[in-house]
């Protein structure tokens, strides 16, 4: 009955810790890895253009709807004019007015770029189209053209891929040959193969966009055919009839409007740059989750101040110490002067480095020790008498401050993070054990509390879980889900099997 | 390593964290802790029991009356002073005389001189929680200072030995008996170096040996065989020790009683955290025989019909 509502419990809590986490990882893109960085981009649009004498207007399309990315930030740079952004047919326009602006203009639209796996392009399901009307030899082409890829065909997605297959030969038929005539851009060809989809009342409509790439000082703007299956959009590269976008297409708008509309000037172009930033992975998928409208991250230590912050990955390092002490007391066996002394130990170490810290805490104890006994022969009562270890080992903290400090030994400075009290009993407990239990006993649990507080110690310096438990506090549920195994483990322990093994030895 | 994880196993030994998660906090409530946990409480509940214990010279509780305690201790020659609820036998010392003709020099078990002054800084730490579990206030007690009985002349090196029994569920399972050494300073408590002997629990006979945690066949002091030794009313002390069960409310429980030269068995104290070396002195392991007592002892059996039953249960030859 215990046992299984400590394994329900158990159960909830490593379900809600890693449910919690895989979303952050793989939803979110919160990094596993402590430094690691990821990749966003900068796109720019300049407008540029020749200004009448009259009022000007300037329609640009931006990208709306990015599957596969998502705009953090954007910009429209222009002086003196009046602006808006409305959704257009294909997509979402940029609109420039002013009444007067003689001469060379350029207009500057900006965005930030990250990946996000989650951002999706609108699912509408489309009307068919009507077929188009031709004349001849155009629609009689098109109609045998049609009748043989419909036979090499089973469904709409290797239909339209054969067909555009069929119009890239390099050696086309009489039908092809017919169609391919003016046929200069990949935008053409999608036209062309949109027209006798068309034909075939499949909806269709071309996509337009650029690839994220390094560096582009001026981006080419692609056009894919998106092709409707009944169920879901298909992409096309109308050049070579292959499946797929690349993975590194941006969709900037829709159908076959022209990017930029003029109205009042002359000479207009538009250049498209396209710069990649490396950023710290954190902050992206602090933006990605704001983005979303998650709360995690709203309720996560990564909202405090900076400082706070601070103490708090120090802090969440705390419940992996209190495990390695769980498991090293009641799984391995060691003994230590107080539960948790070895913990604190293990953090004034972080500041100290291992090797000096086991020095320089070896070194306060031994002394604090001769003063303790010398201490007894004064016959003190207990509380003064403590007050007087904690008294002596502050002032022998601040004695090796300075000695260290004139001899140039930077570390010896440190020893100021050990926590004195703690110091202070443990020299108070070691004395009583070595009295009431002989000097070999107090050393051996000495021995044991250094060595218990080096693991954590260790343990707590990894830099990956450090960064996994102050990114993911969530985690915390998980190691208190192993502590609470812990509290039900009643095998023996690991020095128990050397304690007991003269019960084995014997034949009975 | 796994190997020796497993034949452990096999042979039922108890390891600390299954007789901590499995037998004591389950079985013993810790509201009933404190009967045992402090002594002088225990002693009040044998003796309105009409159980034996040591008598209890004179209790201690704060700092004005420390300087009573000579006064305390002028009419006895040989007396204990204990903190009221420490644990594993920290803080006790045994006084077994004076110096010849100055009433303020006591010579302890272990031969050392000790003075009233020494004393009532002594008794003022243990006031002070520094033996006590915790760190908690405590009360010093003074009481009788056992004469051990004879028969245990040739296993004993000062102090006194006692005898610890551990009861399941009001049934005594195991028993041993602690002989100080001089290691141990005449103290009874294994960890501080006595000896512990197993006990057969149907004969009352000593086993083997066993210090620290090695088997050992000969008193380290004395030289003389550790074995064989029939402990004197031995089914009394079994009995004892199975109504202390009732006594407590505690369902798994150490007991342990000594043998006076002239007042036979008394009840000294009980724990509620025995410790695991007694199934090295009897070479067995004890969950094995807590497993048995669930599975197979009588309920509602009086102490005297317990006692029948683990005697018969748990023979030394009987393989368990």
């Amino acid at each position: 009955m215990r046992n299984r509502h400590l394994i329900g419990l158990v159960v909830v809590l490593t379900l809600l810790s890693v449910g919690v986490f895989a979303y952050k990882v793989w939803a979110l893109g919160f990094p596993l890895q402590p430094d690691s960085t990821t990749d966003t981009w900068t796109v720019e649009a300049a407008v540029s253009f020749e200004a009448g004498r009259g009022a000007v207007k300037v329609n640009l399309f931006v990208p709306s709807l990015t599957p596969g990315f998502r705009i953090v930030s954007e910009n429209f740079i222009s002086r003196g004019f009046g602006f808006t952004t409305q959704l257009a047919p294909g997509g979402r326009e940029a609109e420039w007015s002013v009444r007067e602006a003689p001469g060379r203009q350029t207009l500057y639209y900006r965005a930030q770029v990250i990946r996000d796996s989650g951002a999706r392009g609108e699912d509408t399901t489309p009307e068919f189209p009507t077929a188009p009307i031709l004349e001849e030899p155009y629609a009689t082409a098109m109609r045998m053209l049609i009748d043989q890829v419909r036979e090499q065909s089973a469904d709409t997605g290797s239909f339209a891929a054969n067909l555009m297959r069929r119009l890239n030969e390099a050696s086309p038929d009489q039908n092809v040959a017919l169609f391919r005539e003016g046929i200069a851009t990949p935008l053409d060809m999608a036209q062309t193969a949109s027209q006798l989809l068309a034909g075939a009342r499949i909806p269709t409509r071309v996509i337009r966009g650029v690839l994220l790439q390094e560096q582009q000082r001026d981006a080419e703007m692609l056009a894919y055919l998106e092709v409707y299956d009944g169920n879901e959009w298909l992409h096309f590269n109308p050049m070579t009839g292959e499946r797929g976008l690349p993975e590194n297409f941006l969709t900037w708008w829709r159908g076959t409007r022209p990017m930029l509309q003029l109205e009042g000037g002359r000479d207009a172009g538009v250049t498209i740059s396209v710069r990649r930033n490396t950023v710290d992975a954190l902050q992206v998928a602090e933006l990605r989750a704001e983005q979303r409208g998650s709360r995690l991250v709203e309720f996560s230590p990564l909202s405090l101040p900076i400082q706070t912050q601070a103490l708090y990955s120090l802090l969440l390092l705390i419940p992996i110490g209190a495990l390695v002490i769980a498991f090293l007391r009641n799984v391995v066996g060691f003994k230590t002067f107080g539960t948790f002394m070895p913990v604190l130990i293990a953090l004034a170490f972080k500041e100290t480095q291992l090797v000096s810290g086991l020095v320089l805490f070896s070194l306060i104890v031994s002394l604090g020790l001769l003063v303790r006994f010398y201490l007894e022969h004064l016959k003190l009562l207990l509380v003064p008498r403590l007050a007087a270890v904690l008294i002596v080992v502050v002032l022998l903290m601040l004695a090796v401050s300075i000695v260290s400090n004139r001899l140039a030994i930077d570390v010896g400075l440190s020893i100021a993070l050990f926590p004195m009290v703690i110091i202070a009993m443990t020299i108070e407990r070691m004395s009583i054990v070595w009295e009431e239990r002989g000097a070999a006993e107090a050393i051996q649990q000495g021995l044991g509390s250094l060595l218990v507080a080096a693991v954590a110690y260790l343990v707590m310096g990894v830099a990956y879980i450090q960064h996994l438990s102050f990114v993911f506090p969530e985690l915390m549920f998980l190691v208190l889900a192993v502590t609470l195994l812990l509290g039900r483990y009643t095998g023996y322990r690991l020095l128990e099997l050397r304690r007991f093994r003269a019960l084995v030895r014997d034949g009975s | 390593m796994i190997g020796l994880y497993r034949e452990l196993r096999r042979r039922g030994v108890l390891g600390l964290n299954a007789r901590n998660g499995t037998y004591i906090l389950p079985s013993n409530d810790r509201r009933h802790y404190p009967l045992v946990d402090d002594k002088l409480r225990t002693k009040r509940l044998a003796l309105e029991a009409g159980m034996p214990v040591p008598e209890l010279y004179g209790e201690i509780a704060t700092e004005r009356e420390i300087k009573r305690l000579g006064e305390m201790l002028e009419p006895h020659e040989a007396f204990v002073i204990k903190p009221a609820c420490g644990s594993g036998g920290d803080g006790i010392v045994v006084v077994q005389g004076r110096m010849y003709g100055r009433r303020t020099q006591f010579r302890q078990a272990s031969g050392a001189l000790v003075s009233l002054e020494t004393l009532q800084h002594h008794v003022s730490n243990m006031l002070n929680g520094q033996f006590s579990l915790g760190g908690h206030p405590d009360r010093a007690m003074i009481e009788y200072c056992v004469h051990f009985d004879p028969v245990f002349d040739d296993v004993c090196f000062q102090g006194v030995p006692d005898v610890r029994v551990i009861v399941y569920r009001g049934f005594p399972v195991m028993a041993m008996l602690r002989l100080p050494t001089r290691q141990s300073g005449g103290r009874a408590n294994l960890h501080q170096g006595a000896i512990g002997a197993g006990i057969d629990v149907a004969s009352g006979h000593t086993l083997r040996g066993v210090l620290g945690t090695e088997v050992v066949d000969q008193h380290p002091d004395t030289g003389r065989a550790i074995a064989g030794v029939a402990i004197p009313e031995w089914d009394f002390l079994m009995r004892s020790a199975a109504r202390c069960a009732e006594l407590t409310g505690l369902g798994y429980l150490g007991v342990d009683m000594v043998l006076d030269r002239e007042l036979g068995p008394l009840i000294l104290e009980l724990n509620a955290r025995p410790g695991l070396n007694i199934q090295i002195a009897n070479g067995r392991g004890l969950a094995l025989r807590l497993e048995h007592v669930e599975a197979a002892a009588p309920a509602d059996a009086d102490a005297e019909r317990r006692v029948q039953w683990s005697m018969e249960a748990f023979a030394h030859d009987g393989g368990r």
